[in-house]
């Protein structure tokens, strides 16, 4: 297919743009087969904005005369107006747009067309390859093994090909453990506590269904990671409401009479629209200025948002409390192990790992524990909080993660190697990228479609000394420690840098960040200049002494 | 009171045993442990309601809440104790006369010139001289001398050079206790000022030609302008009802050149319990999110802020993008006019936002103008439909800003909250009476001394880091944004759950940037001595003379003693330093060693403020906990573990 074909008015002239906060400029329209771009040749202040079509969450239009106006609704919640003359232009215009921004196929999606314009020193598809994580951990265990059972992905399709489980376990156990799990997600290693030497593990649930049904390899799969005479703890995601109904589905949960050493607690994360809506709700809210405070603290209260963060962090804080006060082992579940159960033990090593808080620890995070473990982030990220069509499969899962992040960053300012800024962007590639990373919904998909000889790796770009000087957190200083924030509503506060993004000034906070830089770098270079003249003079004294010796 | 035990509100396991002693001014609780026996000291004056609760099998329950949002929590054994605690404590905390407030016995050994010099920190005449005051419109006037016009006023008013003493004189007797319309802030560029009053007593329809030639006079003072705006900062309602009263507002067609404004700010008996019900809040167990935000919501509290700050913004805007003078009154004109007032100051003038500068701004706006500190904050036992935290709310305009600006502002929170705790500590005698009047009755300047004195004696603590005099922020009129931003106006959780600290971000910026600039002030002196001795070495080296030797020494003392400064930031130690950072209390600074064998007399002498509660507790708590699990794990964890436990399983 060719993108001209859906281009019918590939350009228009004398187009005004309006953004809050900014004054309205007149300039020029271009539609391209993957952009959007809007230029002004004003002399006195001449500026481009490049928009991905797979960034357009909606689109509307809207006339007066002969003025056509076009309001675009991106998937970083921006909204931007444009006011185009001409009724024709204008509607060829938008059709086009909601044409090239809802593009069936992903290999027509920009990242398979992107050529790069920068040097690649490190390519981020062989970055974080799961034989450098294993022998990371081979070092202090020989607890575990790699197992290639998935290498075809036969067994689990939505597992990676290599998986980290029990040496103890053969493959022919785990055939047998991914038949007894939805998914075939067996148990497998998600996270080793050097401390104590605890696990957690993740899988997805167990298929008992309503008449109990066991299976006696994933007793023992589960028992082997834990210490003689210990007790391990399993975190289900779900209610135990739900987790009961589940039952009826042929899904369910560990009986205590099959797992006797194990704890089962119940929390109670939300999934798929209940997420899906309280999004909409919440920059619904964010994007109404008209209203008193009463009615902004009430629609925030009423879209949930919050209450899904603490849920999520609480259970997130109770697994690292499980493991590293309790000293006890942890598996960790919902239903599929796609959503929530990533959202849980991602945080929870963030929590206690002190390398996930640095860039390339958290990048290796996202990798492992969403890339790798399966989270489907093509069909959880086609729409964000302005699609009006009702897909199923949508959830803003990896935005809550993402948030819950910055909730403990917050709370710890000086304990992460990155800033806000680099959440943020990572929010913004899940939803739209020129990269590769995020397209597909598991590694099967992502080895189908050759993303790593086709496109290009996010982490490729990012990990350049000119990108990651944007995302250091300047206050950053190593802390070795586990860091427990706060659960409590107080310490909870909304995501400005996500949800405020495009409807607060934040020239005063952009200069307060600047100052804390200066500061900061400024102390830098008297280190610096006071180191080197103490060896001058160092240098210069030991001269004098080997002369006075002469 | 042996054996009286101090619950955790987040967590009933951890409670501390302990001994509850009473003395004349303080609640001390001393924890029982030889290692650590940490202290709790509650000012009887901080105290604002004791409750007794019914008695359990392991005893009986008290609970003190205070003005300073500390909740204390303790349960006595015996039955009797408990009651005879009660009793004292009722009587304790609610003194009849000034003299028996602790500012009358609180002694931070300075001799009587140092308290003279104190209280002259801020001189309001010179603050009228910095804004050109007076001048060819405005002066002085000693109407009020011996406080004969308006016994709520100062001596000293300025006014408009045309308003006669007849004028005032006639103004004042048209205006409810006698406030009069008198000059608070004066802008030099423009000549355009912002004037206070009461309310008119004009009924349904009195006149007053006295009055009228008032704000004839305020408005010729402004040359350039042809009217003035009249902002009545009630709801229009409750100014429409005081017309039955004989009171109301001015009427726009008596007044010539006028705009009548109203802007609804509630009264006090709504702050009050809009307080009252977003304390209840704070104080929930564990909370979910959303009863949070629905009983924030429905104290009402952030709107509330949000009609203060919209007043001056609507003044600061009038005054300086129009060019207009205002005059602002409320019903008395003592409590929403001050705040307004002063939050309109705050963003016009760029000097109220150091640290200097605003406490003349509350030295101006709040004490000389006589706002009713003694029944507002309930100092001495009175009517508590008088309480009302007006000032509180002041403070936390002053928060909000310094959210929206974060450079603009030489002071931080720490400043206001504790500014906040000596509003009703009664330790210094700044904010004791209703009145000036009152005020030099008692002779206060000769017997106590001044809280600004002895904040700015610690001003290094109270600094904000982000603060530079050259900054964009630092000069000239904020402005913030007047659209109904809503999302900008947030809980203060530092002030309101002050004592939690599990609930607060566990790090602190403010405090990092500080010790960053710290130690960059000592590398500033290290470059020039090095590069002095450098100089010094090259021309001895040239000479070739001996002196070396001597350098040599003394070079080594100095690297020695700068790597122990350079040690003090290595990362374990900053942690342990973040760790216990609320327990850095300004008169702490230099005695941070010590802080752990707290004798009555230095926290006396310290500020009770920070000796006074658990913070002592994290300081303690460290230590422990490093020499208990030998190494490996650090104060933080701990800390974070025990009240978050509670948490995480309640759920």
């Amino acid at each position: 297919m060719e993108f001209a074909e859906l281009i019918k008015t590939p350009r228009a002239d004398n187009v005004v743009l309006h953004r809050p906060f900014y004054l309205a400029v007149e300039g020029t329209l271009c539609l391209t087969g993957h952009h959007l771009i809007f230029s002004s040749r004003r002399q006195d202040n001449a500026e481009e904005l490049w928009l991905l079509h797979s960034n357009i969450d909606s689109i509307e239009k809207r006339f007066m005369g002969s003025l056509g106006t076009v309001i675009i609704k991106c998937k970083d919640l921006r909204i931007i107006q444009l006011d185009i003359p001409g009724m024709e232009e204008c509607l060829n215009i938008a059709s086009s747009i909601e044409a090239l921004s809802t593009l069936d196929s992903v290999t027509l999606m920009y990242p398979f067309f992107y050529r790069p314009m920068f040097e690649i020193v490190e390519d981020g598809w062989r970055c974080f390859l799961p034989d450098q994580e294993f022998e990371l951990l081979s070092s202090v265990t020989d607890e575990w093994r790699l197992s290639y059972i998935n290498k075809e992905f036969s067994v689990c399709p939505s597992y990676p090909p290599v998986v980290v489980v029990p040496k103890c376990i053969d493959d022919e156990a785990l055939r047998k453990v991914a038949m007894f799990r939805h998914g075939s997600r067996f148990p497998v290693l998600s996270y080793y506590h050097k401390k104590n030497g605890m696990v957690m593990m993740r899988s997805s649930q167990p298929l008992t269904g309503t008449n109990g049904r066991r299976c006696k390899e994933d007793e023992k799969l589960i028992n082997a990671t834990l210490r003689p005479g210990k007790r391990g703890y399993i975190i289900d995601t779900r209610s135990l409401n739900v987790a009961q109904q589940a039952r009826a589905k042929g899904g369910g949960f560990e009986q205590e009479a099959h797992y006797p050493q194990w704890r089962r607690i119940h929390k109670c994360i939300e999934r798929f629209n209940i997420l899906q809506e309280s999004l909409i709700k919440l920059v619904e809210a964010c994007n109404d200025q008209s209203h008193n405070m009463d009615r902004w603290l009430s629609k925030l209260e009423a879209s949930n948002w919050l209450t899904h963060i603490k849920e999520i962090l609480t259970a997130a804080c109770l697994a690292a409390q499980c493991i590293d006060r309790e000293g006890a082992s942890v598996l960790v579940h919902g239903t599929e192990g796609t959503d929530s159960t990533l959202q849980v033990t991602s945080l929870a090593q963030i929590i206690l790992d002190p390398r996930c808080r640095t860039i390339c620890g958290f990048e290796s995070l996202v990798v492992r524990e969403w890339l790798q473990a399966g989270h489907p982030f093509q069909q959880r990220c086609a729409q964000s909080a302005y699609s009006n069509s009702k897909q199923k499969w949508e959830a803003p899962v990896f935005l809550l993660f993402l948030d819950c992040v910055w909730q403990i960053l917050r709370q710890f300012p000086c304990s992460f190697e990155f800033n806000e800024q680099f959440l943020i962007m990572l929010f913004e590639h899940a939803y739209a990228s020129q990269f590769g990373t995020f397209l597909g919904n598991n590694e099967n998909e992502r080895s189908k479609l050759k993303l790593p000889t086709k496109t290009m790796s996010l982490w490729s770009w990012v990990n350049r000394s000119e990108e990651l000087s944007k995302f250091q957190n300047p206050l950053f200083e190593a802390n070795s420690l586990v860091i427990w924030p706060s659960v409590a509503p107080q310490s909870l506060q909304l995501w400005e840098g996500v949800f405020l993004r495009w409807n607060r000034p934040s020239k005063f906070l952009d200069e307060a960040h600047e100052e804390m830089i200066n500061i900061i770098k400024y102390n830098k270079e008297l280190q610096a200049k006071v180191n080197a003249l103490r060896r001058q003079l160092a240098e210069m004294e030991t001269d004098d002494r080997v002369q006075e010796n002469l | 009171v042996e054996n009286v035990r101090l619950l955790d509100r987040l967590s009933s396991r951890k409670a501390a045993l302990g001994t509850l002693y009473l003395t004349a001014t303080h609640v001390i609780f001393v924890e029982n442990g030889s290692e650590t026996r940490k202290e709790t000291w509650v000012l009887h004056s901080q105290i604002s309601s004791i409750e007794k609760q019914a008695t359990t099998a392991t005893g009986c329950p008290l609970l003190i809440r205070c003005k300073n949002f500390q909740v204390i929590q303790l349960v006595i054994p015996q039955e009797r104790d408990c009651h005879d605690v009660y009793i004292s404590l009722i009587r304790l905390t609610r003194p009849v006369k000034y003299e028996e407030l602790y500012c009358f016995s609180f002694n931070p050994k300075l001799d009587k010139e140092e308290r003279e010099q104190g209280w002259k920190l801020v001189d309001l005449k010179e603050e009228y001289n910095r804004m050109g005051i007076p001048n060819n419109h405005w002066q002085i006037s000693d109407v009020n001398r011996d406080y004969g016009v308006c016994d709520s006023y100062p001596t000293e008013v300025y006014v408009p050079k045309s308003a006669t003493a007849h004028i005032i004189v006639g103004s004042s007797k048209f205006r409810s206790r006698r406030r009069f319309p008198a000059l608070s802030y004066y802008c030099k560029d423009n000549n355009a000022s912002i004037c206070r009053s009461s309310q008119p007593l004009s009924g349904f329809s009195a006149r007053c030609l006295e009055d009228e030639q008032m704000l004839q006079a305020i408005r010729k003072a402004n040359p350039e302008s042809d009217f003035i705006y009249v902002v009545d900062t009630r709801p229009k309602l409750n100014a429409m009802a005081n017309r039955a009263a004989g009171k109301g507002y001015e009427n726009e067609d008596n007044y010539s050149n006028i705009k009548f404004q109203f802007i609804g700010i509630e009264n006090i008996h709504v702050m009050r319990n809009s307080l009252q019900k977003m304390l209840e809040v704070c104080e929930l167990k564990s909370p979910s999110m959303s009863d949070f935000l629905w009983g924030l919501e429905n104290s009402g509290w952030l709107k509330h802020i949000k009609a203060i700050m919209d007043a001056g913004i609507f003044i600061a805007k009038a005054v300086a993008e129009e060019g207009v003078s205002v005059l602002v009154h409320c019903s008395d004109g003592w409590d929403r006019t001050a705040q307004v007032c002063s939050v309109a100051s705050l963003l016009l003038d760029p000097y109220y936002r150091t640290m200097k500068g605003f406490m003349v701004l509350i030295e101006k706006d709040w004490v000389s103008f006589g706002h009713k500190f003694n029944h507002r904050y309930g100092n001495l036992d009175g009517d508590p439909k008088e309480i009302s935290p007006v000032m509180d709310q002041f403070i936390e305009c002053v928060w909000q800003l310094m959210q929206q600006f974060p450079c603009a502002f030489e002071f931080n929170e720490r400043f206001l909250i504790h500014i906040q705790h000596h509003i009703y500590s009664c330790q210094f005698g700044n904010f004791l009476c209703n009145s000036q009047k009152e005020r030099r009755e008692l002779k206060i300047q000769e017997r106590t001394y001044s809280l600004w004195a002895h904040l700015w004696k610690n001003r290094a603590d109270y600094l904000n880091p982000l603060y530079r005099s050259a900054h964009s922020q630092t000069q000239g009129t904020l402005s913030p944004q007047m659209a109904p931003c809503n999302f900008l106006y947030k809980f203060w959780s530092g002030m309101y759950n002050r004592f939690e600290k599990g609930l607060h971000p566990r790090q602190s910026v403010t405090d990092y940037l500080m010790a960053v600039k710290e130690e960059t002030q000592q590398l500033e002196e290290e470059l020039e001595v090095l590069g002095e001795r450098l100089a010094n070495l090259q021309k001895s080296q040239l000479n070739d003379n001996k002196v070396k030797s001597k350098q040599q020494d003394r070079s080594r003392q100095l690297g020695l003693s700068m790597s122990n400064n350079s040690l003090a930031n290595t990362p374990q130690e900053y942690s342990s330093d973040l760790k216990s950072f609320p327990s850095r209390s300004p008169s702490q600074g230099d005695e941070e060693d010590s802080a752990l064998i707290l004798t009555q007399d230095n926290l006396k002498s310290s500020d009770p403020d920070l000796s006074a509660n658990s913070d002592q507790e994290s300081g303690v708590e460290d230590l422990s906990c490093r020499s208990s699990s030998a190494g490996g794990c650090l104060p933080s964890e701990d800390s974070g573990k025990d009240s978050d436990e509670a948490v995480f399983l309640a759920v």
